[in-house]
């Protein structure tokens, strides 16, 4: 540690990971990504040139100190390492799996300029799978108070929300309307993705921490939010159903058997195990596969499929390449199992046979035409160029609208599109109640939910007028913390009551 | 982590050897429900979800009432498991936009083989806004026939149709519709609720009186909560989701084509696991 490094001085090589051979896992749902050994993990670490002023750290959008956990592993203090991780994100084994580094740390990564990025994601991946296996996590020392916290969603953005108010000492209740706490991470990523042991471990950290799960519980039509802060006898409420309402293309065939949206299938295999033996939900399965979309739920419901057995399985993305959301580490995995793509391909209608089941997809190809909105260049439709794929099975992966129950069941104010309005805070338009994830900002990353909960978390803080017994407070490392909530450290012990405000529009 | 297993099973009656009746314990929710509205019904950890309409839910006693006909897997396994004493693993609800009681002056509640029990609350909410309520029932004979005196109790007139004529008039409930067409032809509003054919016939029997009907439907389902659209129906043109824009819809524009179609979804599945899971029966492998 003496020298100081340079970019000629640290491994020029990324640490390679294992991983399952593609033939091999299009068979299983066992993790494709068998994550870095210890050696792996310490070779890494040699990578980071420990930036005065790291751009990972301001990619990250929860703000780990990255050179730090990085440092403590090189330093062979991995517990320390967790420790760092943890004082910002409590779920590592999650987000070292899941969040899309390479826009995030690892895209503006100094190594990234000349050589390939430091692997932070798998660093952080590895910390957190030592973290399990070693049951490193503590209860750190909490003093309780008063407060009774309601959060309504057990996804990422909830259980972030409850872990950070947990630590301030409240007693915290977690609803969730699934029969299993976890949410998106549950129902919707793939075990071979994120296996659900994991998300049940971190699960059992939030428990380990106070914060009690209440499944089969449908808030808004159960009890209202307004209920909750009133006869329920919440101090404060944090909402963070997720995104709900799947898109349908609306083209002729929608309704025909063998038609489903993305979070059906997904649900269907992942949380109520269709595909094991000795479970009573039916596996909708077909041969032949078609994926209309192409972002990560694509990407999972094209790889579930090929696991499931189909035999053919497509991606249709009326697109190219390079505008798919999807992450590149995604669409490698795909297409290394066998997934067929079709770049610039739009579906028109779905063709059914006399039972109403799908028979074969009519398409059209598409070319790129000017910029739209998102800076993306628009797909134009080429006249004459239908044609049609053979398929039994079409799966959307286009989207989801936002979820009806929040708004339908409460006077909260909704944005135009229906999400939830807030405010930068993340304040609603009730008193005490906060919202955050994708309810609030439609569809987005895990990690970006689980910034929302914890930005949500401390404005919670102060509306309840609670000292934030965040750890940014034990020592000098203001950076990360205050980029992410933007506050002024002046303005930390502030003590704020929001006064009511009636639904409806806010003033601007 | 509670997960499940707190839904106590409080009492159970059997109307006949397909069809019983479960109470289940669980005071929120019989404080929460309105008519209309469904649960989520989960019997063990590795079951699957079935929506079932709510058939009553008493606030005093803090239950709620299911109706269940044995057809497939899981409720022919809920109709020999599900004892009194014995816990459900899930119930979530209620579920869906609760019915419009009020404002009504004079209804038709019908209901029809599974539609009888869940047609129920609407007649008593109903009748507790000050409605003229008349009941039609269908079964297919007067052995089958339960809660006719729970009827009795909250509607002003009740007719009971039987396939083969052995109680009340023989005929379907369309019959009891036209009957009730000629005699109040004041009626604002009918419900309707039983299997796709029969809501479709009382929609078709309204359509020239334009009487406003409502049916209720209870497609596949997943989650209920509006998340995975397996429930999706098409009315008037447009997909909505029976889970969290219905179950309530205007029978009128109701698409009962693509309703029937895909209520058959499953069916080959369903086949499949009922004849494995007699097989187990047989061999006498099964727990229970």
């Amino acid at each position: 540690m003496a020298k100081k490094r340079t970019i000629r001085s640290i491994p020029q090589q990324r640490t390679p990971v294992g991983e399952q051979d593609p033939h091999e896992r299009a068979r299983n749902f066992a993790e494709v990504n068998h994550g870095y050994h210890r050696d792996d993990a310490v070779r890494e670490s040699e990578r980071c040139l420990f930036c005065e002023d790291p751009a990972c750290v301001a990619g990250c959008p929860v703000g780990i100190d990255i050179p730090g956990f990085i440092r403590k592993i090189g330093e062979g203090d991995f517990r320390g390492a967790y420790q760092v991780i943890t004082d910002t994100n409590l779920l590592p084994a999650i987000c070292g799996r899941v969040c899309p580094q390479e826009n995030q740390c690892e895209g503006p990564c100094a190594v990234g300029a000349a050589l390939e990025p430091v692997a932070i994601g798998r660093l952080e991946r590895w910390v957190g799978d030592q973290a399990i296996a070693e049951k490193w996590f503590k209860v750190p020392p909490i003093e309780r108070n008063a407060f009774r916290i309601g959060i309504v969603g057990s996804g990422p953005a909830g259980m972030a929300c409850a872990a950070d108010m947990a630590k301030a000492g409240c007693d915290v209740t977690v609803y969730e309307a699934f029969h299993q706490a976890g949410g998106v991470l549950k129902y919707g990523i793939p075990d071979f993705r994120l296996p659900n042991e994991v998300v049940d471990a971190e699960i059992a950290n939030l428990t380990a921490l106070g914060v009690k799960f209440e499944c089969n519980t449908l808030v808004g039509r159960l009890f209202t939010i307004e209920q909750m802060v009133t006869e329920l006898g919440f101090d404060a409420v944090f909402i963070g159903t997720g995104a709900g309402y799947p898109r349908l293309l609306n083209i002729p065939g929608d309704a025909l058997n063998g038609v489903l949206s993305a979070n059906e299938l997904l649900t269907r295999c992942n949380l109520m195990r269709a595909r094991d033996a000795g479970h009573d939900t039916p596996m909708p399965m077909g041969r032949r596969v078609a994926v209309v979309g192409s972002g990560n739920t694509a990407m999972d419901a094209l790889r579930v499929a090929r696991r499931l057995g189909a035999e053919d399985v497509r991606c249709i993305y009326r697109r190219t390449e390079a505008e798919s959301p999807a992450r590149a580490e995604e669409l490698h995995h795909a297409a290394e199992e066998g997934v067929q793509f079709h770049w610039l391909t739009h579906p028109i209608e779905i063709l059914g046979d006399d039972r109403g089941n799908v028979r074969a997809v009519r398409c059209i190809r598409m070319s790129l035409g000017e910029p739209d909105d998102s800076g993306r260049r628009s797909p134009v439709p080429v006249p004459g160029s239908e044609h049609d794929l053979e398929v039994d099975l079409v799966v959307y992966a286009i989207g989801t609208n936002a979820n009806p129950i929040i708004g339908q069941t409460s006077g909260l104010a909704l944005d135009r599109r229906g999400y939830i309005a807030c405010d930068d805070d993340l304040a609603t338009s009730l008193a005490g109640v906060y919202a955050g994830g994708d309810i609030v900002t439609g569809a987005a990353t895990v990690i970006e939910a689980m910034g929302a909960g914890r930005r949500a978390a401390r404005s919670m803080k102060a509306y309840l007028g609670l000292r934030d017994t965040d750890v940014v407070y034990r020592d000098a490392r203001p950076a990360a913390a205050d980029l992410l909530f933007g506050l002024d450290p002046a303005e930390r012990n502030f003590v704020r009551v929001r006064a009511t405000r009636p639904p409806g529009p806010r003033p601007s | 982590m509670p997960e499940g297993s707190r839904f106590e099973i409080v009492s159970r009656e059997d109307f006949s050897d397909a069809t019983f009746l479960l109470e289940i314990r669980h005071p929120m929710m019989a404080r929460a429900a309105r008519p209309g509205q469904f649960v989520i019904v989960m019997s063990h950890e590795h079951g699957e979800r079935i929506p079932l309409t709510l058939a009553d839910f008493d606030r005093a006693r803090g239950t709620i009432t299911l109706v269940i006909q044995a057809v497939g897997k899981t409720t022919r396994e809920m109709q020999q498991g599900c004892r009194v004493g014995d816990y459900l693993y899930g119930v979530v609800g209620p579920m869906g936009v609760p019915s419009h009681v009020a404002g009504v002056r004079k209804a038709a509640v019908v209901g029809g083989g599974l539609g009888v029990a869940p047609i129920y609350p609407q007649a008593r909410g109903l009748k507790e806004q000050g409605a003229y309520v008349v009941g039609i029932l269908g079964f297919r004979n007067r052995d089958l026939i339960f809660w006719e005196d729970k009827f009795r109790a909250c509607c002003d007139e009740l007719i009971i149709c039987t396939d083969d004529g052995s109680a009340g008039i023989k005929g379907l409930v369309t019959e009891g519709i036209r009957r009730t067409m000629e005699v109040h032809p004041d009626l604002d509003q009918v419900v309707a609720i039983g299997p796709p054919v029969m809501m479709k016939a009382c929609a078709e029997a309204t359509r020239p009186a334009k009487i406003k009907t409502i049916v209720s439907l209870n497609p596949v389902m997943v989650d209920g909560t509006g998340m995975c659209g397996g429930c999706r129906v098409t009315i008037g043109q447009k997909v909505k989701f029976a889970c969290v824009d219905g179950p309530d819809f205007d029978g009128h524009e109701v698409d009962f084509e693509d309703l029937q179609v895909r209520l058959r979804r499953y069916v080959e599945d369903e086949k499949a696991a009922l004849e494995r899971w007699q097989g187990q029966c047989r061999m006498d492998h099964h727990p229970n």
